[in-house]
């Protein structure tokens, strides 16, 4: 069978799937709907939440980001795990047992504001929505590449079948679905991660074989070997740091408090039984994390020297080093069409150089070499992943695998994120502020449409995103960092934290880190508006936009504090709300009302 | 004791479990995997430099164990404090 039919076949049965699932479990109420009826086993829910997090970005761009960034990387690997720490020793527990529906709702109640809720509702569409942009982009791209249907054609079919599982089954579907997408995308992540480690390294576990010597008989461990290759090409060495450590440090922090702080993340421990489940869970969801999380590096690091090894195949300057264009294998052809791999035979011997030409000293003795600049002018990062079986020469249904996994990657992301905005539209937005007396049967009706709506929209901006789609996931984090964790953790473990506190730090921190980015980036990333050149140069202190999100929490949690010390303390019934969700006797299931 | 200071023993209790969880969460990852990145390199876990394995491999296995013990910690508390689920 030919790739393409193979891809078909393993695409078309894990969607079969995905609706055979959603017709087992449409949702007869809001309570499910919401929360999938609050009685999610840990695990199962552990499973839900790592498929829930890990989107399109975790699947096919993090390990390629590894692989060029080498070191520096390790701030999404620590940033987007250590979050979960927070989450479960700050946050997860104490609103499971608030026992509630959404994130907004809880701030409401707890600063006896809507003005706090609004302030919530908002930060989290904007949050929701610029990350859904991309999700829909990851599923155009996968149906592109590997289904050679247009990108629309994959955006729209992507739509269809979330439409189908979210809309009818709400969190109870998605959580079914996005079980069974974990176990796609891990298995489809994780065996071209073996092959390649065996191949190498002779130990078929990643984790091990990154820390292991080559199979070549050199004896050379692995990491060595890579920094040895690319420092000979004039590239920064694959293990060391290349960032200033304050940005690194700020970036991780950034993550680790965006991630504990992104709603459809937090909403996925109300649909667990009980307060001791919620902490449980989140261990499990890390657990189920970590396998991809630790696997990524192995894969960006053997990915980044098979790549090497394929051009640079003799010694650095000798006539034959390199390899010759008309000889490049096959799957060097197939990402060719893509655009995503570009050659350009500058000094015209017919053979591919590939080094670091932004190196001056090294730039230098390639002009002796004859070499007249770099030739691999296009080298996308997200192959690193996608190419990876075709460069390991494994079988075709292992490629076909990839691109199954990388849509449930997407799916399984967009779903979570969608449900996050529609119930904050029909549950904050009409119950909770325009339409308080509403019937649950209409308030159910509403989410539908609500979810409907929002898959149109995300659609609509997946197949037209806007120009500065893949730089607002800095600024989804920033939010999410700066507004609803300092928010969620001072409700929780400040009982004198008052309505106006609360508000004062989240207007803050929203707004400091949305002008720092404006700053650099202009309003809605537009070039030309922005106040200074986004150079590290200018940034204050060296911090990058992206590594804001810390900063505002700083300044919100700081704010928060100082205005709720000088504003009389929250109503009695507050308090004792506080003292209620410190302690778990007492949670019944998430409710409404 | 009253419920209201059994309420304040549990809560204590519970604040100093996490602020230990919370040096380890830090140590492993902002201590070992960034600040002390370069002293940490100089030594070796298999072909690994150990700074790098802290900040790629090693912190994250932290984080599961950390959880994990988080929640068998909270469970002792809940029953001893008699404030567990029924």
């Amino acid at each position: 069978m030919d790739l393409q039919t193979m891809t078909y076949w393993v695409v078309g049965a894990t969607f079969a799937l995905y609706i055979g699932i959603a017709i087992w479990t449409k949702a007869s109420s809001t309570q499910e709907f919401y929360v999938a009826g609050g009685h999610v086993h840990p695990i199962a829910n552990g499973m839900a939440t790592a498929a829930d997090w890990m989107s399109a970005a975790s699947f096919i761009s993090m390990a390629g980001l590894i692989a060029f960034l080498g070191y520096d990387a390790s701030v999404y690997l620590m940033g987007w795990t250590g979050g979960y720490v927070l989450l479960a020793l700050l946050l997860a527990p104490y609103l499971r047992k608030f026992g509630k529906f959404t994130v907004p709702e809880f701030i409401g109640e707890r600063f006896y504001s809507k003005a706090a809720r609004f302030v919530a509702v908002f930060c989290l569409i904007i949050a929701s929505i610029t990350y859904v942009i991309g999700q829909m982009k990851g599923v155009g791209v996968a149906f592109g590449r590997f289904l050679e249907v247009d990108f629309e054609v994959g955006v729209a079919v992507g739509m269809a079948i979330v439409f189908v599982y979210a809309v009818f089954g709400g969190m109870r579907g998605i959580t079914y679905t996005q079980i069974a997408q974990y176990c796609v995308l891990i298995f489809a992540y994780t065996v071209p991660a073996i092959f390649i480690a065996l191949n190498l390294t002779g130990n078929p576990i990643p984790q091990l074989g990154l820390g292991s010597s080559m199979a070549d008989g050199s004896g050379m461990a692995l990491l060595d070997k890579l920094d040895q290759v690319v420092t000979g090409l004039g590239f920064a060495a694959f293990t060391e740091q290349k960032g200033t450590s304050l940005n690194i440090f700020l970036l991780t922090a950034s993550l680790m408090i965006g991630t504990a702080g992104l709603p459809h993340v937090i909403v996925r421990f109300f649909t667990v039984p009980k307060v001791s489940d919620a902490r449980v869970s989140a261990g499990w969801a890390l657990v189920f994390i970590a396998i991809l999380y630790t696997t990524a590096p192995a894969v960006g690091a053997m990915a980044r020297l098979n790549l090497m090894d394929t051009i640079q195949t003799g010694e650095v300057g000798t006539p034959d080093g390199n390899l010759a264009y008309a000889e490049r294998p096959e799957w060097f052809k197939n990402w060719e069409t893509t655009g995503l791999l570009k050659f350009e035979d500058k000094n015209g011997d017919g053979r591919i150089q590939y080094y670091n030409e932004a190196n001056q000293a090294f730039a230098e003795q390639a002009e002796q070499y004859g070499w007249k600049g770099n030739e691999m002018i296009t080298v996308d990062r997200d192959i690193m992943v996608l190419a990876n079986p075709e460069i390991a020469r494994l079988p075709n249904w292992v490629i076909a695998l990839v691109a199954a996994g990388g849509l449930a990657a997407a799916l399984s992301t967009a779903a979570g994120l969608l449900l996050a905005i529609s119930s904050a539209i029909s549950h904050d937005l009409l119950k909770g502020m325009i339409a308080p007396d509403i019937s649950e049967k209409k308030e159910l009706l509403a989410s539908r449409i609500a979810m409907a709506g929002a898959i149109a929209v995300a659609g609509y901006l997946g197949m037209n995103p806007p120009g500065f789609a893949a730089q607002v996931v800095a600024l989804a984090f920033g939010l999410a960092a700066s507004s609803l964790f300092p928010a969620l953790m001072l409700g929780i473990f400040d009982k004198r934290m008052n309505r106006t506190g609360a508000i004062a730090g989240m207007l803050t921190g929203v707004g400091s880190t949305v002008m720092y980015i404006v700053w650099f980036k202009g309003w809605f990333f537009i070039k030309g508006t922005e106040f200074a050149a986004n150079t590290p140069d200018n940034w204050f202190m060296g911090i990058s936009t992206e590594a804001f999100g810390a900063v505002g929490a700083l300044l919100n949690f700081t704010v928060a504090i100082v205005v709720s010390r000088m504003t009389a303390a929250p109503p009695e019934n507050i308090q004792q709300l506080v003292e209620d969700i410190r302690v778990p006797r007492g949670a019944g299931a998430a409710t409404g009302h | 004791m009253n419920e209201a200071q059994k309420r304040s023993a549990y809560w204590k209790a519970n604040l100093r479990l996490v602020g230990q969880c919370l040096v380890v969460w830090f140590v492993v990852s902002y201590g070992f995997g960034i600040i002390l990145l370069e002293p940490l390199n100089q030594f070796r876990l298999g072909g690994y430099k150990l700074g790098f394995w802290f900040a790629q491999q090693g912190s994250i296995f932290v984080f599961v164990a950390l959880i994990f013990f988080y929640a068998r910690q909270m469970n002792k508390l809940d029953k001893q404090f008699d404030v567990d689920e029924e």
